[in-house]
């Protein structure tokens, strides 16, 4: 693991300045720090205050080096002082010493030496430090501070304050990185402790960063606490693959256990931060409710169990299931569903078995509720093209803080420090409301059409119920913006067809053609699924069946004959008893589907459903044949984040049980078919053959990629597809039902990672009934009074929680908590309209 | 010597606008309407030409300062220091309880000159007196068209924001009083990177100034500059206020001549102090508020002129002059001063946080008798760790030392944890024979037990029998208690 990415920003020169720095003349890039100069100069200056992703304060007084800008050596703090030309910089003079030896002392003196029980204890800073640049005794015969220990902070984060330096980075932390200030200094001088408001709680979605960079072990996180000594800790660098911005983080782990994940200072990407629920998944690799052999049901109908079986037992069913799906409807008899979650070699392997072996294209790694696979065709954006400074961006997502969080600390710094004017299309307020330049909330199903009068020149009147004057002022804050415009792109909206979605970045490519995209999803790899093949109508690369078909078929035994289905078609299919085979990677149909009554009529009308899965779900428990998988820290290979950037993943641990990789059941099963060339592969050679396929992967090849500096990974050519907007959904004008649905995703949900999750258990909110204050004055009730939603295909009631970032109009239910919308809504249906009443 | 700035804090009814204007040394009021007849940069030009300097402790000329506002800029603001706290110190208090607008029409006046349309009027929180009268005040002068829009029928608006703290010594520096407005913890801002003047309030150009500073400059305008400068020195031309404490006779708040009175006048004059009380000895006096390095008795014959004092090892400061005789124990007296400092510290940063409560813990240690005569050692070491190299102090014949010069350097963000320091070098080098018999001998050295009963105020019963027939003075104002 190298120190540089735990901290620490890229540094161009640009602007080159000459500074002396203990007598050697060094290039310093004119501005930056003394602190950071010299580090990178091998003359590294202690520090507890300092973090570079923070705004300096010079508070713990450890970086005072002498300074002489023509006027004599001062002492000067280091990370406050940019450089400026002619600097003479010392740090190993007699006074810099003196004072550290009295900064450490003083550090010392409160806090207590309980370094032997300490979880910090061998990769403290402080210990580090008093080591490397301390007194080496202390001339403290006082009592020490006491305070009341631990006491909790969050649910994940406890504090012990005696230990604490008051080095402020926790606070600045909360404040200027999350702007969730709910912890702060309260008291003076020697009793002066970080704490939160009374009965305010440290419910930051980022709080577990605190614990990272924490210099001292004041703050400790409930998953690790008391779990292992950091010298026992084997730490790998991995990605991690909770959500689709891919953070960049270490996996330590002990005798064959994950413990703990910590970020990682990607420069493109998190900056070091992890969100909590990525954070913490930890705890779900290690869960004993993994599955850990193979399931077979046994016996038929309502007394039918699961029993364990043998992998070769398993195996052979599975393959005489494929068969026998084949013989009798062909390859369209056998869908493959999800897989975004799969690293790029499994999703491929699975694609090659499914288009290059089975023959089929009924494959789809999303379940309608992410994106369909043209916008990845679109001209493609980082998060950095994205955020970069003086830019103007659309924004027609999701809520970053709640699908994607460490985006969401992206853009809050882009809007806050880089001047990047952000206008945002979404059907509800986002926690990027306070930092947009506007906020416009169209009605469900009619973002394609406000973007294009957004761009297209202002129309002057109401579109999708946003007022023209609102429009008005939105178009002048995107005109405002002088470089060319970054989009967004995701699904705000899980009750919309995913198509309505495509059509509000088709509306904006249309309007922009030099407009740059970046579409975001939640689930981790789904860009590399879709990349590796895992989407209908494609081949790896995102060719089209006809396009590929020459290509693939040099590649593959075989090439799908016809085109498949996206989910909701293959649901469809598969309830009309047109699937024999339904194959699950890693999906949950019964829970995740946007229409859950499809989905259960689907399951329920396949002869045979295998499901490979790291937790026994709804759906698994229906199957007929359940296969346990490796996940994250278990798998080596790659993963694509939202970008469309490659970054590796590495194993750290040994799944547990017989728990196999994806993509060697792929290969198991492909040799049982006959098809006994791809037998033998592995992760790098499943990359290879991708890789070697694919024009979007040029020069991505595994020595680029396995390079020893690969935190940043590597970006697909951006450029390579071609979009074809395709026909916008007919959106149905308002009708009787006065509102429509609005479904969104909160981070704490019920899915399975979370319910795998002890720590993070009681942050699952309760379901409610969302309205804005409008709605809730016509209907003349207050917050908590029981509310039935009811639309043509059923009704669900909950609780009303109030919120203004409703509009007027919409009824907004997250999905996977107490309040399932999915009653509600019928894949048939472009947007949801739905009633309110009181139940 | 006619008193200018305290003209009215005999006069029972001059907190009024009224008895502002009917009383005092100038018509109340009139500064500003010369200063609105000149323009911004004449009024700033004046403020230089009379070298108004600043009295909140660094003595910085006041129109320099007001230059340093980067060109072109806006909005600006002006920041009133009101949070007088450091110990001995209560002359901005006598003035905004007893003539608050002459401190509205000084913030107008400044106001005009750099062009801030807001007043940010920071009271102490402690005051709740002076907090009330300004209020009053202010109420009259807006009522009166004297500040808000449009002031005396000019294009000239400003208004005045009256807001008090929450208790905290630290705020009185400038930085920490910024952040406090801001409604954040009073904590200093590290300078540099940025200045006030340059970056301030909300990020903008702030300027900020002591009470007694803005209270000279109505005066000025009704006098003009070489009036002001008729008395004084050359360098501290008119006249400044000084709050005489401790084992005086007559301790208060007087208004002498800048640059030429003398310590010993002050102490001994019966318009002044009028002598130590008892007839006692001078021990030591603190020259400038309860961070300045002590003085002894050597030092009284040097004139109250920063330069001089500086070079003498201590500092003018803010005017607070605490005496202390011969009855007085060193090693309290230091514990004392230094557990002020302690207590204040507003723990940003670690050797202030730390080292003042080191410093005050073995104090107490010593005061306890369990003092190591490793400890004196220890306690300038750890005072090093504050403030690094040799620390000012006053000269000491009777062993052949020198006086070191102000200012101290410091390893902290702001002055207050190197101002512990200052007792503990002043006392240690002057009475090291009294911390080593506390620690030797285990109990105190032999000063005076006699009984000793305050003298009567006489300038209170003065007052009193004067205001007697108008309005009596309560115990919670009216009269500036010591």
């Amino acid at each position: 693991m190298s120190d540089r990415r735990l901290e620490g920003r890229r540094v161009e020169i640009t602007d080159p300045v000459t500074i002396t720095v203990n007598g050697r003349e060094v290039t310093a890039q004119k501005g930056e720090l003394v602190i950071d100069a010299c580090e990178r100069n091998d003359a590294y200056i202690p520090r507890f205050c300092y973090h570079p992703r923070m705004e300096p304060v010079g508070m713990c007084r450890m970086c005072l080096v002498e300074i002489d800008t023509g006027r004599g050596p001062a002492l000067q703090p280091s990370c406050m002082i940019p450089v400026g030309a002619d600097m003479t910089v010392t740090t190993d003079s007699p006074a810099v010493a003196k004072v550290q030896d009295g900064i450490i002392e003083y550090l010392l003196i409160n806090h207590p030496l309980d370094c032997p029980v300490c979880d910090k204890g061998g990769e403290c800073p402080l210990q580090d430090q008093s080591m490397a640049y301390g007194p080496g005794e202390s001339r403290w015969v006082e009592e020490k501070r006491h305070y009341e220990k631990p006491i909790e902070l969050s649910a994940t984060v406890l504090m012990d304050r005696e230990r604490c330096i008051l080095c402020d980075r926790c606070t600045r932390f909360a404040s200027e990185v999350t702007d969730d200030p709910l912890i702060h200094f309260i008291d003076r001088g020697a009793n002066t402790q970080v704490n939160t408001f009374p009965g305010e709680p440290f419910n930051s979605y980022f709080s577990g960063n605190t614990v990272q960079i924490c210099p001292v072990g004041a703050l400790t996180a409930r998953p690790y606490r008391f779990k292992a000594r950091p010298w026992d800790l084997e730490t790998t660098e991995s990605t991690c693959t909770a959500c689709s911005v891919g953070c960049r983080m270490t996996i330590d782990s002990s005798r064959d256990q994950v413990l703990r994940f910590n970020g990682v200072d990607s420069d493109p990407v998190n900056w070091s931060w992890l969100c909590d629920k990525g954070r913490f998944s930890f705890e779900a690799v290690a869960s004993e409710d993994r599955l850990t052999e193979p399931l077979m049901r046994s016996g038929s109908g309502a007394g039918s169990t699961l029993a364990p079986a043998r992998w070769n037992v398993a195996l052979d069913a599975a393959a005489a299931a494929i068969r026998g799906a084949l013989d009798s409807r062909g390859p369209a008899g056998v869908a493959v569903l999800g897989g975004s979650n799969l690293t790029n070699e499994s999703a491929y392997a699975w694609a090659r078995l499914a288009k290059g072996v089975i023959g089929t294209d009924q494959v789809d790694a999303q379940l309608g509720d992410g994106l369909p696979a043209e916008v990845f065709d679109l001209p493609g954006a980082t998060i950095d093209d994205v955020c970069a400074p003086g830019g103007t961006v659309l924004y027609l997502g999701p809520d970053p803080k709640e699908e994607l969080p460490v985006l969401f600390l992206r853009l809050k710094h882009a809007v806050l420090n880089d001047g990047v004017t952000l206008v945002q299309v979404t059907p509800t307020g986002t926690s990027l409301s306070r930092y947009a330049a506007a906020s416009l909330h169209p009605r469900p199903g009619e973002t394609a059409a406000l973007v294009a009068a957004l761009l297209g020149g202002a129309a002057g009147s109401d579109v999708g119920g946003v007022p023209a004057a609102q429009l008005a002022a939105a178009a002048d804050a995107l005109a405002g913006g002088f470089s060319e415009l970054r989009v967004v792109v995701g699904r705000a909206n899980l009750a919309e067809s995913p198509a309505v979605a495509l059509a509000a970045a088709a509306a904006a490519f249309e309007a922009r053609p030099t407009a740059r995209f970046l579409p975001v999803v939640r689930r981790g790899n789904t860009r590399g699924a879709v990349l590796a093949g895992l989407t209908p109508g494609r081949f790896p690369g995102g060719v089209t069946l006809d396009d590929g078909r020459d290509q693939w078929g040099s590649v593959w035994p075989a090439v799908p004959e016809q085109a498949g289905g996206d989910a909701d078609a293959i649901l469809a299919a598969a309830a009309d008893g047109k699937i024999d085979v339904l194959i699950l990677l890693g999906a949950d149909p019964l829970v995740d589907a946007r229409d859950r009554s499809l989905a259960r009529r689907a399951v329920a009308a396949t002869r045979t459903v295998i499901a490979l899965d790291r937790f026994a779900t709804e759906s698994t428990a229906q199957a007929a044949i359940v296969l346990p998988v490796a996940g994250i820290a278990e798998c080596d290979g790659t993963t694509t984040n939202l970008e469309g950037r490659v970054s590796t993943l590495n194993a750290r641990v040994t799944a547990p049980g017989t728990a196999r990789a994806d993509w060697m059941v792929a290969a198991d099963l492909a040799e049982l078919l006959g098809c006994t060339a791809l037998a033998d592969d592995g992760p790098a050679e499943l990359w290879a053959e991708l890789q070697a396929n694919v024009a979007a992967l040029a020069g991505l090849d595994a020595a680029a990629l396995y390079t020893a500096d690969d935190a940043d990974g590597l970006v697909v050519d951006l450029d390579a597809g071609t979009f074809v907007a395709p026909a916008p959904p007919a959106v149905p004008a308002p009708n009787a039902y006065s509102s429509r649905l609005v479904v969104n995703r909160v981070l704490y949900d019920g899915g399975s990672t979370v319910a795998h999750m002890p720590s993070s258990a009681s942050l699952v909110r309760d379901g409610a009934v969302v309205l804005g204050p409008d709605d809730v004055a016509t209907l003349d009730v207050q917050a908590g009074t029981r509310l039935t939603v009811s639309s043509p295909h059923g009704s669900v009631s909950g609780p009303l929680v109030v919120s203004a970032h409703v509009p007027k109009g919409t009824v907004l239910i997250h999905h996977a908590l107490s309040v399932d919308p999915s009653p509600l809504v019928s894949a048939a249906d472009p947007v949801c309209d739905v009633r309110v009443e009181v139940a | 010597m006619e008193p200018r700035v305290s003209s009215r804090f005999e006069v029972v009814d001059g907190h009024t606008l009224a008895g502002y204007q009917d009383s005092g040394s100038y018509r109340g009021y009139d500064g500003i309407k010369a200063a609105l007849a000149m323009s911004p940069d004449a009024v700033t030009g004046m403020v230089k030409d009379a070298t108004v300097l600043g009295r909140g402790g660094a003595g910085f000329p006041a129109g320099v300062k007001w230059g340093f506002c980067p060109p072109g800029v806006w909005p600006r603001y002006i920041v009133v220091n009101g949070d007088e706290s450091e110990p001995g110190t209560y002359k901005d208090r006598v003035l905004m309880e007893r003539d608050p607008h002459q401190l509205i029409e000084g913030c107008l006046i400044a106001a005009y000159a750099i062009g801030a349309a807001q007043v940010f009027l920071y009271v102490r929180g402690e005051m709740p007196h002076a907090q009330e009268r300004i209020a009053a005040a202010l109420n009259e002068a807006y009522a009166a068209n004297l500040v808000g829009r449009n002031i005396l029928g000019t294009d000239f608006s400003v208004d005045i924001i009256l807001t008090w703290g929450a208790g905290a010594y630290i705020v009185g520096e400038e930085t920490a009083l910024i952040e406090s407005l801001e409604g954040n913890r009073g904590m200093p801002r590290l300078k540099p990177p940025y200045f006030p003047a340059a970056k301030g309030l909300y990020m903008q150009p702030t300027i900020v100034n002591n009470v007694e500073t803005l209270s000279n400059l109505p005066w000025l305008f009704c006098h003009g500059v070489d009036e002001y400068r008729s008395i004084g020195t050359e360098t501290s031309p008119g006249t400044r206020l000084v709050a005489l404490s401790g084992h005086l006779n007559s301790p208060g708040v007087y208004e002498i001549p800048q640059g030429s009175t003398t310590y010993r006048e002050l102490f001994e004059s019966e318009q002044y102090g009028n002598g130590i009380r008892g007839g006692r000895q001078l021990k030591m006096f603190i020259p400038g508020g309860a961070s300045a390095p002590w003085f002894f008795p050597e030092q009284v014959d040097l004139p109250l002129e920063g330069r001089d004092v500086g070079a003498a090892g201590s500092m003018l400061g803010s005017g607070a002059i605490v005496v202390m005789d011969d009855t007085t124990d060193a090693v309290k007296a230091c514990l004392r001063v230094v557990r002020f400092f302690a207590r204040e510290s507003c723990g940003k940063c670690t050797p202030c946080r730390e080292g003042t409560t080191w410093e005050e813990k073995i104090l107490q240690r010593i005061l306890d008798g369990h003092g190591r005569p490793s400890d004196l050692d220890l306690l300038l070491d750890v005072a090093d760790n504050i403030s690094p190299g040799p620390y000012p102090v006053a000269a000491d014949p009777s062993q052949g030392l020198d006086a070191v010069p102000f200012p101290p350097r410091q390893t902290t963000i702001c002055p207050l944890g190197p101002s512990s320091v200052a007792p503990i070098t002043s006392a240690l080098r002057r009475f090291r024979s009294e911390f080593e018999a506390k620690i030797t001998r285990r109990n105190s050295i032999a000063v005076s037990t006699e009984a000793f009963t305050a003298p009567a105020d006489e300038s209170v019963d003065e007052l009193v029998g004067e205001a007697a027939g108008a309005e009596p003075l309560s115990g919670t104002g009216g009269r500036f208690d010591v």
